[in-house]
């Protein structure tokens, strides 16, 4: 049974347990959030053993050479020691400078950070708040077009992250951001590529991130997205979406209402049936995919059966917490070591 | 002179390259054993396709008959059996003649694949 050292402590974890579970089970205070290996909230360090690739994917060089993992994804074979990774992403506070109903249940947050960072259009940020609970947020703004960062948040029945963002945090209120993280992002070359963007619910901010970067990089070929939503008033950005339309020929809108309510002149169906019905050869194309898992991993794997390269499908799922492995007793994801 | 090997007269990595989008794509669309592939991890699963056809080339390839056993056993216990094992052959087949293989190197890949039955349906 291997051994996990963190914290002076040991602890056993089973056979095919991952080093999350097994210290989550022991009830160590340790930040995660999807565990499915996307966030990164869980990141931790082993000192001595090194890592799997598959508990590396996705981390910046330099962290994958000094030993930085996701918890979530490693099933330790032999003992690890450990040591806690909470700040090696950290980018500073940043203050809420807007917040606006964009619709019902989806909130768009403008935040000024405390000092400026790098980062590419497309890519997410955790905000983790003090007493340490961490959510991922997709940026939809530009570093080239705008100073402040851009976050839409949905509301989620019981969600604790989103329900503290409606009902708690104001103007003024600060939560820590870090990050920059994902690979969801345009990048310069083959300015004439096709683009395809799907995008349901919220799954819509990094795609208009990546629209405005692609147009303002001066990319000529046709991009064509589609926002889905169960209802219209979900599809939250349309007069900005039309108004982008209009100001470039070449980048096209499509709000597509996938219950059966009132369409206001959008499309009827699911976004992914409907651009798949309007794009049946996507040879060539250049592809993103964000928003809810089910939806990006069944329509990546479209895209790539109608003529996609895998390399030139991008994709975003919004990994939820998955709620029906959370151990029983709460408190778990608050995290112990302040910054100091 | 010494003959060519069948991977470099087939062309190489530059072959399997070429043939692999083409064999995934109608292993992924086909129903009867598109579910022992279907992943999460796509990009995952296209690199161990390369695998496989760089070892049905006659390539460069570390795998043992075991590493297949251990590779399938998974598969076998999910029900992996001849109608998909032969499901595979015919996809491998059509690639290579889309691909324009001659007849004569189709039939050395085939032979190399079929060699491998026993150990990928763990018998
Ligand atoms: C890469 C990435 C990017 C993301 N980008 C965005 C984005 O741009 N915008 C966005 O809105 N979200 C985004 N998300 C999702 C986001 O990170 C959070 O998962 C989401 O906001 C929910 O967090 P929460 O704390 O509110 O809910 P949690 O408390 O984590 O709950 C998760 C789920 O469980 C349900 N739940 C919680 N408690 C209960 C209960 N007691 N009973 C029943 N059900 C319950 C909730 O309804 C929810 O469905 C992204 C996720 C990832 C991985
Ligand atoms: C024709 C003979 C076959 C050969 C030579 C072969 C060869 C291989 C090789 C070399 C790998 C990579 C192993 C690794 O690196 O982990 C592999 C993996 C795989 N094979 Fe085969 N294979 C054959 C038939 C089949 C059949 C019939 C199926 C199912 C219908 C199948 C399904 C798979 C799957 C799903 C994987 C990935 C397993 C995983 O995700 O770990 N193979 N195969």
């Amino acid at each position: 049974m291997p051994l996990l050292e963190l914290d002076g402590a040991r602890y056993p974890a089973d056979a095919s347990e991952t080093v999350l579970d097994a210290l989550l089970r022991h009830a160590v205070p340790v930040p995660y959030s999807c565990r499915k290996g996307v966030c990164q909230a869980c990141l931790l360090k082993s000192e001595g053993s090194a890592p799997p690739a598959q508990a590396q994917r996705g981390l910046r060089a330099g962290l994958r050479e000094r030993g930085f993992f996701l918890a979530c994804q490693w099933v330790p074979r032999g003992d690890l020691r450990l040591a806690r990774a909470d700040n090696a992403q950290f980018l500073g506070n940043a203050m809420v400078v807007g917040k606006e109903l964009l619709a019902a249940n989806v909130c768009r947050l403008t935040l000024q950070p405390s000092r400026p960072f790098d980062y590419r259009a497309g890519q997410f940020v955790n905000l983790r708040r003090a007493d340490g609970t961490v959510r991922s947020y997709s940026l939809a703004s530009v570093p080239a077009l705008e100073r402040r960062l851009e976050v839409h948040v949905k509301r989620y029945a019981g969600g604790a992250m989103s329900g503290w963002i409606f009902d708690s945090l104001e103007c003024g209120g600060e939560v820590e951001l870090l990050g920059p993280l994902g690979d969801c992002v345009y990048r310069a070359g083959r300015p004439d590529q096709s683009i395809l963007m799907i995008g349901t619910g919220t799954g819509l901010a990094p795609l208009i991130g990546i629209a405005r970067d692609a147009l303002d990089s001066g990319h000529r070929g046709e991009i064509h997205l589609y926002h889905g939503d169960a209802e219209l008033q979900g599809l939250y950005a349309r007069s900005q979406l039309q108004a982008l339309a209009a100001e470039h020929r070449n980048f096209h809108f499509h709000g597509c209402v996938s219950g059966d309510g009132p369409l206001g002149g959008c499309l009827r169906g699911r976004a992914s049936d409907i651009a798949f019905a309007e794009h049946p050869d996507l040879t060539d194309w250049r592809v993103f995919l964000c928003g809810s898992p089910s939806m990006v991993h069944e329509a990546k794997k479209a895209c790539y059966l109608f003529g996609a390269a895998l390399a030139d499908i991008h994709a975003d799922p919004f990994e939820l917490k998955d709620l029906r492995h959370a151990p029983a007793h709460g408190a778990t994801e608050a995290r112990t070591d302040r910054r100091d | 002179m010494v003959k060519k090997s069948l991977y470099d007269r087939l062309g190489g990595e530059a072959a399997v390259d070429a043939a692999v989008d083409i064999f995934y794509r109608k292993v992924l669309a086909d129903d009867t054993i598109s579910r022992f592939f279907d992943s999460v991890d796509m990009d995952g699963q296209r690199a161990k396709q390369k695998a496989f056809l760089t070892m049905a080339f006659g390539g460069p390839n570390a795998y043992t008959g075991k590493d297949l056993r251990n590779a399938h056993a998974r598969l076998v216990s999910q029900g992996l059996g001849d109608e998909h094992f032969d499901a595979v052959a015919k996809h491998l087949e059509a690639t290579l003649k889309q691909l324009k293989v001659a007849p004569a190197l189709i039939k050395e890949v085939m032979t190399i694949a079929g060699s491998t039955r026993k150990d990928v349906l763990g018998r």
